[in-house]
């Protein structure tokens, strides 16, 4: 069915939106007068990102502007001034120096939203080094899997995911040189072959002086997940900080004196770009909490932090969806100004039960890993259809094209016609590189676009419609699962011969991981194997990127060529015509 | 239902969704998603579980009250007998 737009008025609005008129500031717009918002380095060195986040403005007169207030699970509240958090992150600086750290090394973090992990990530940003982040809840699989391909360095972690995750796959990592320890419940840490984060810190000196930077030095590192082989590291440059800052202005709306909340862990894209950078260098206060999801404690934050734009996910708008809109109402929530949405396409239902609950409906907005920023969005002065994904960001070109067999494209301009979304190179936050992975990132670009692997159609007055994944790529709560990671993990248990991973469709989730398992003769399907294949599966690769569903088969259907056909155990489990996928299936 | 059987029932639970967890090691009142590993689907799914093995309704607002295991006993028991 087609639900109704939701209509803008001038009357709805508090603050004039930075991007009133669409078509006027798309025709207007240039990357070079972007880049003029930003200050740049002293004496023209160049442009660092977390020069534009903390220095200019500790420097200047938001010196004691709130910068980040940090919520933690158990009520504690830390916060930072610009000035305080210019201090901290010049500290960690310089740890990274007296460690021996040269500029283009390697930092890692894998911790949960703690003040630690946002100081390390611009600390390593002063330094000239490459900060990776990786998200907390990943098993000690996928945390091997990235820091042997980035080669890390340096790892920033916390006492406990150490001894959890870490501590029994070291040994793999014979290039990490130094694992810097968060200690936790006021306690120092106190493991052989780690350093004490805090006390490093402290001992450091609070003075640092950022070195020339080249807006395409590497400033970040971002895994993703691909159908097949090992995950992808995406580089990202120094410059993308003029789309972080002005995507943040133009699709987030952000305005001097906002109070922002981006609920997304910095382990993801979207938790550095805008849970760390954009609003940042936007001068305005970031909330950052530490507990995870639950309806009460989030209005709660709403209200109590008086947030006034706030930027979630569809897997969490539907659980509070679930929880009710008379939950939302018995909160004061009237600084929200602004409400955004990102990871996967935002059902229409989820948008028009915001403006019930909120009378303010969530914008989605779309973009990935590779791109660095928002690239297409709903915007707050533009009427929203709901389900759609709005229209590009004023220097953002998309299309809907179409991949021909001899590896050229053909451009779609006809409205509604299914193809796959591409986006004209250029901006300043696209990826430069897969890591080491030259011909894996030739392979992106074809006939003079960026091709991003989401099907989507443009309806007739330019608004974007997500379809699908053109690959087997599983979107489930936010996260990209690779399903070849899950399947490697499986083969592993003696009983498996083959194994085949879906996304399985799920109200809440978008999908579900879901493995199709065939057994190696002398093996019986009972529940205990079960049990013992899904607890190794979570075991090694954490409860995020795990399984949820185990289903044992007598064999997989595979191509002549012999790749599994995850396309037809996905049109199996959802009960459609088998005959319909043949040319769905690219061989 | 005795308190033994609302125990059970909630480490059966807990068993089908995390069966690699040693759940006779979790502290009683910490909390499990952290102890567990758990993620926001499972926190989902453990609570559908409770739902069904118990017929008690958990209204959304009460999840926070499911975050331990001493929680869950409390709560589910008081649920039971008000049933």
């Amino acid at each position: 069915m087609a639900w109704p737009t939701i209509l803008k008025s001038t009357r709805d609005r508090v603050l004039p939106p930075n991007l009133a008129n669409y078509n006027q500031f798309r025709e207007s717009f240039s990357w070079r007068r972007a880049a003029q918002e930003l200050t740049g380095l002293p004496e023209g060195n160049g442009l660092n990102i977390a020069f534009e986040a903390v220095d200019r403005h500790a420097l200047g007169a938001a010196r004691d502007h709130l910068a980040l207030r940090w919520l933690g699970k158990n009520g504690e509240v830390r916060n930072f001034t610009y000035a305080q958090l210019m201090e901290q992150t010049n500290r960690f600086a310089n740890v990274l120096q007296e460690l021996g750290i040269a500029p283009g090394d390697r930092v890692y973090a894998l911790a949960g939203r703690i003040p630690e992990l946002y100081i390390a990530a611009l600390g390593t940003l002063k330094h000239r080094a490459v900060f990776c982040p990786l998200f907390s809840a990943f098993g000690p699989e996928p945390i091997r899997a990235r820091m042997t391909i980035g080669r890390a360095k340096v790892l920033v972690t916390t006492q406990s995911l150490y001894e959890r995750k870490v501590k029994s796959i070291r040994s793999a990592l014979p290039f990490l040189d130094h694992v810097l320890l968060i200690g936790e419940d006021s306690l120092p840490p106190n493991l052989p072959d780690t350093l004490d984060f805090q006390q490093t810190v402290s001992h450091a000196s609070d003075a640092y002086t950022i070195q020339p930077t080249s807006p395409e030095d590497i400033a970040l590192l971002h895994f993703t997940s691909g159908t097949t082989g090992t995950p992808k590291g995406a580089v990202h440059v120094h410059e993308a900080v003029i789309a972080h800052h002005i995507t943040g202005k133009l699709a987030l709306d952000f305005h001097p004196g906002d109070i922002f909340w981006c609920t997304a862990d910095p382990g993801w894209v979207t938790g550095t770009s805008y849970g760390i950078i954009a609003p940042l260098t936007n001068g305005i206060t970031s909330i950052i909490d530490e507990g995870d999801f639950d309806a009460e404690r989030w209005y709660g934050i709403l209200q109590s932090q008086k947030v006034t734009i706030w930027y979630s996910a569809p897997t969490a708008i539907r659980m509070l969806m679930k929880a009710g809109a008379e939950m939302a109402r018995q909160h004061d929530l009237s600084s929200l100004r602004f409400l955004a949405s990102v990871g996967e396409p935002l059902n229409p239902e989820a948008v028009v039960w915001s403006k019930e609950a909120f009378g303010l409906p969530f914008h989605d907005n779309w973009w990935q890993t590779e791109t660095g920023g928002i690239m297409i969005a709903n915007f707050a002065a533009m009427d929203i259809r709901p389900g759609s994904m709005g229209r590009p960001l004023p220097g953002i070109e998309a299309a809907i094209v179409h991949r021909k067999n001899d590896g050229s494209i053909e451009e779609i301009t006809e409205p509604e016609v299914q193809g796959e979304l591409a986006l004209r190179p250029g901006w300043p936050s696209m990826f430069r590189a897969y890591w080491e992975e030259p011909e894996r990132y030739r392979k992106c670009f074809a006939g003079g676009y960026y091709l991003t692997g989401d099907l989507a159609r443009r309806d007739q007055d330019g608004y974007f419609w997500f379809v699908g994944r053109k690959d087997d790529v599983i979107k489930t709560s936010g996260h990209l699962i690779g399903p070849f990671e899950v399947e490697s993990v499986l083969m592993e248990h003696p009983a498996v011969a083959e194994s085949g991973v879906i996304g399985k469709p799920d109200p809440m989730a978008l999908e579900i991981v879901k493995a199709f398992v065939a057994l190696c003769p002398g093996y019986e399907p009972t529940e205990a194997l079960r049990r013992e294949l899904l607890g190794l599966a979570r075991t090694r690769l954490g409860a995020v990127v795990a399984p949820k569903e185990i289903a044992f088969v007598a064999s997989l259907p595979r191509t002549r060529s012999g790749k599994i056909m995850r396309r037809l155990l996905k049109a199996r489990e959802l009960g459609l015509p088998e005959g319909d996928l043949s040319t769905l299936e690219n061989d | 239902m005795t308190k033994e059987q609302i125990r059970e029932t909630v480490f059966r639970v807990l068993g089908q969704i995390a069966p690699e967890a040693n759940l006779n090691h979790l502290k009683p009142d910490r909390s499990i998603r952290d102890q567990m590993d758990l993620d926001s689907m499972d926190l989902l799914n453990f609570v559908v579980g409770l739902h069904k093995e118990l017929q008690v309704e958990i209204p959304e607002s009460d999840y926070p009250k499911l975050s331990t295991l001493n929680g869950c006993f409390d709560y589910l028991a008081s649920r039971k007998n008000a049933a």
